[in-house]
């Protein structure tokens, strides 16, 4: 799965990994955001589900980014 | 698949923060950002329409599975779980993993050996010109329809859920498809494709983790549900088709297993380009084979995120849904609404973006899978052999060509192919790429303006859905009946197609202006649309494959030397070698066939 492009200088799943870090940074600030701001009509807010998803995907992300980074051949 | 486009009363379901749109934002840079990047490795036609044949077995099996992803099939199929309930479950497991299980397995050698750039030109490479051209004119035609339609539903349901201009979601996404797969080709679509499958499941599934959380686990989602529709059977896959009115869809089991398990989802899964084409873009044969099995894997789990969803609808929204022409009578919700439902229910902003990111990103792999899949077909299968054809005669005329290059020209003389054995036509590869990168352009345009066509129809994506299938079913006949028996012939693999086309055409137009004829048909009166479908499927499938046949059997073979490479019996399969238990193909595909089994007897 490492070189998945092979003229290529970084790996799709490296960019992955970046868009998920990034995206679980922001749905984990959303997440951590609602905590004093609850929306209104959402079920099961009181789990927070968007600081445990967040979390995850931020996790996974990181994981993708150093398991893919880019290296000098 | 089941989403009709009357769904035009506009009601505005969903709000969004500041943060989703900054989610849906970064979505649709990084997709354009791939593209740019990769404009540099689309310099050939083997780089821009089969990604250099360079797709490990991982990127082609999430790509070939994102193809399908698409929007509609996400929303479509948690509308068809609320409506028929865990019946839609058969639509994966009957109806595309043992498929695509088959595809990588058996059909997949032979695609990928006699080296094709398409379905269409494994036809011309088996049958002969008359067959591609009819299976090319066919499909580039459903291509562009079918995602002009999904453009049009997809645009739809954003103004319902977020009020968006409806103009304003096809020009924007249709653009942000057009540049990305223009520039970096079937590779740009295919690491667009691994990126939305991510994104898809990323999104999605956190509705039905969270439905599960809020019935108490699936014993409480069935409770409810039995609770909500007494005497109805919502969550039983086989015990309710025995009879055509035990379960919600009237349909029976052989409907299921035949109409759907063998011809639908065998002749959608194993022949149609839209999803062969990035299994065909496979760095070698074993990453060939794999990458379908690896679809299957993830395939097995989809109605988690599909299926589920509509069966939590069922449970705990305080409120019916009924069907598109009530809803819009009464302004009521409609079975097209669960999931939207759904994700208003449970996501908070960020999670409400990442879930209608994960809706526009299914949009777009869809879309670019038809649009990657047109640009190959018309460059290779319609326009070269068409085009080139007559600029060789001309050429010929003017005595440019020498009358033996002549000859050896599509159409000309004997049966060629793009196998590497074929002189090369008067024009450039550069030529090539530069035609796939317009009739994208153009396909996109085409489906621009089919979007708009088919607003002023209310049932139109019915009639496209119809047309779709009237081709797949006999598709499937024709191809296998080619790979697998070395004595169909070219005039044999031509009729079958055309007449299980035609009879797929003649049931549909029987059934619409005398609905009597369904109970001939689909066996039973009782049968809805899409029990129909199937039963549909099933004839032309039938009449394909006995056309064949006594065509076949009437007509004089092709010599076995001229079927090396494309026939089961006439083509040496290349020794895997020294391989260890856990890498080969069948390994895999027997552990897949396995969870389907176990799940099937869980869920009977």
């Amino acid at each position: 799965m490492a070189a998945e492009m092979h003229h290529s200088h970084f790996s799709i799943w490296f960019y992955i990994g970046a868009l998920l870090t990034l995206y679980g940074a922001l749905i984990l600030g959303a997440g951590i955001w609602q905590i004093s701001h609850p929306p209104a009509g959402v079920v099961l807010q009181h789990l927070h589900a968007g600081i445990w998803w967040g979390g995850f995907l931020l996790a996974a992300g990181l994981i993708y980014l150093a398991a893919f980074r880019p290296r000098r051949s | 698949m089941t989403m009709t486009l009357a769904m035009a009363v506009p009601v505005r379901l969903l709000n969004l923060h500041p943060v989703d749109w900054v989610i849906i934002g970064v979505y649709f840079l990084a997709t354009l950002g791939l593209g740019f990047y990769l404009k540099r490795f689309a310099k050939t036609g083997e780089d821009f329409f089969l990604a250099g044949r360079q797709m490990t077995a991982w990127v082609a099996g999430l790509s070939f599975l994102a193809a399908n992803l698409s929007s509609l099939e996400l929303m479509g199929w948690a509308a068809a779980s609320y409506e028929y309930g865990i019946l839609a479950t058969h639509w994966y497991w009957i109806g595309a993993v043992p498929a695509m299980l088959f595809l990588g397995v058996v059909m997949m050698p032979f695609y990928y050996i006699s080296k094709t750039h398409s379905v269409p030109g494994y036809l011309q490479l088996r049958y002969g010109e008359p067959t591609r051209m009819l299976s090319a004119v066919c499909f580039a035609i459903m291509t562009v329809l079918v995602s002009g339609v999904n453009m049009y539903a997809m645009a739809l349901v954003m103004k319902i859920m977020l009020g968006w201009n409806i103009s304003f979601s096809i020009w924007v996404s249709a653009i942000t498809v057009a540049i990305y797969v223009a520039l970096g080709g079937l590779r740009s679509a295919i690491f667009n494709e691994v990126l939305q499958f991510m994104l898809i499941w990323a999104g999605a599934i956190v509705i039905s983790v969270l439905g599960l959380i809020d019935v108490g686990g699936w014993g409480g989602l069935v409770a409810r549900i039995h609770a909500e529709f007494p005497g109805q059977d919502y969550t039983h896959l086989w015990r309710g088709l025995g009879s055509f009115t035990a379960n919600p869809m009237g349909v029976n089991w052989t409907g299921i297993v035949f109409g759907l398990g063998l011809i639908t989802s065998f002749g959608y899964w194993t022949t149609d380009f839209l999803v062969v084409q990035r299994v065909l873009a496979a760095k070698d044969l074993r990453s060939a084979q794999m990458a379908p099995i690896i679809a299957a894997g993830f395939k097995f789990f989809v109605p988690f995120i599909v299926v589920l969803p509509g069966l939590l609808g069922l449970a705990v929204l305080p409120y019916h849904l009924v069907g598109q022409t009530q809803a819009s009578a009464t302004g009521a919700y409609s079975f097209n609404e669960v999931l939207p439902l759904m994700l208003a229910r449970y996501c908070g902003p960020g999670l409400l973006g990442l879930g209608i990111t994960a809706l526009i990103a299914g949009f777009m792999s869809g879309m670019a899978g038809n649009v990657s899949a047109f640009a190959t077909v018309w460059t290779y299968d319609l326009y070269r052999p068409l085009i080139e054809r007559r600029a060789a005669r001309r050429g010929l005329i003017r005595g440019q060509l020498s009358a033996a290059a002549a000859a050896d020209l599509p159409g000309t003389g004997d049966i060629v192919g793009f196998s590497g054995s074929v002189p090369e036509p008067p024009r450039s590869d550069k030529h090539y790429v530069s035609m796939g990168r317009w009739s994208t352009i153009v396909g996109v345009l085409v489906s621009i303006g089919t979007a708009y066509f088919v607003m002023q129809f209310a049932s139109i994506m019915d009639y496209v859905q119809a047309l779709f299938s009237f081709f797949i079913a006999p598709l499937f006949g024709t191809v296998i009946l080619g790979m697998l028996w070395k004595r169909t012939t070219g005039a044999g693999g031509f009729w079958g197609l055309l007449t299980g086309t035609c009879t797929s055409v003649s049931m549909w137009l029987a059934i619409k202006y005398n609905p009597a004829a369904l109970a001939y048909v689909a066996f039973s009166s009782h049968a809805q649309a899409m029990a129909a479908n199937l039963y549909q499927a099933l004839w032309s499938g039938v009449v394909c494959v006995l056309v064949t046949v006594l065509v076949s059997l009437a007509t004089p073979p092709r010599p076995e030397a001229e079927l090396t490479g494309l026939v089961y019996g006439c083509t040496l399969l290349p020794d895997e070698g020294e391989m260890k238990l856990y890498q080969r193909p069948w390994f895999w595909a027997a552990i897949v066939f396995t969870m389907l089994f176990i799940g099937n007897l869980i869920l009977w």
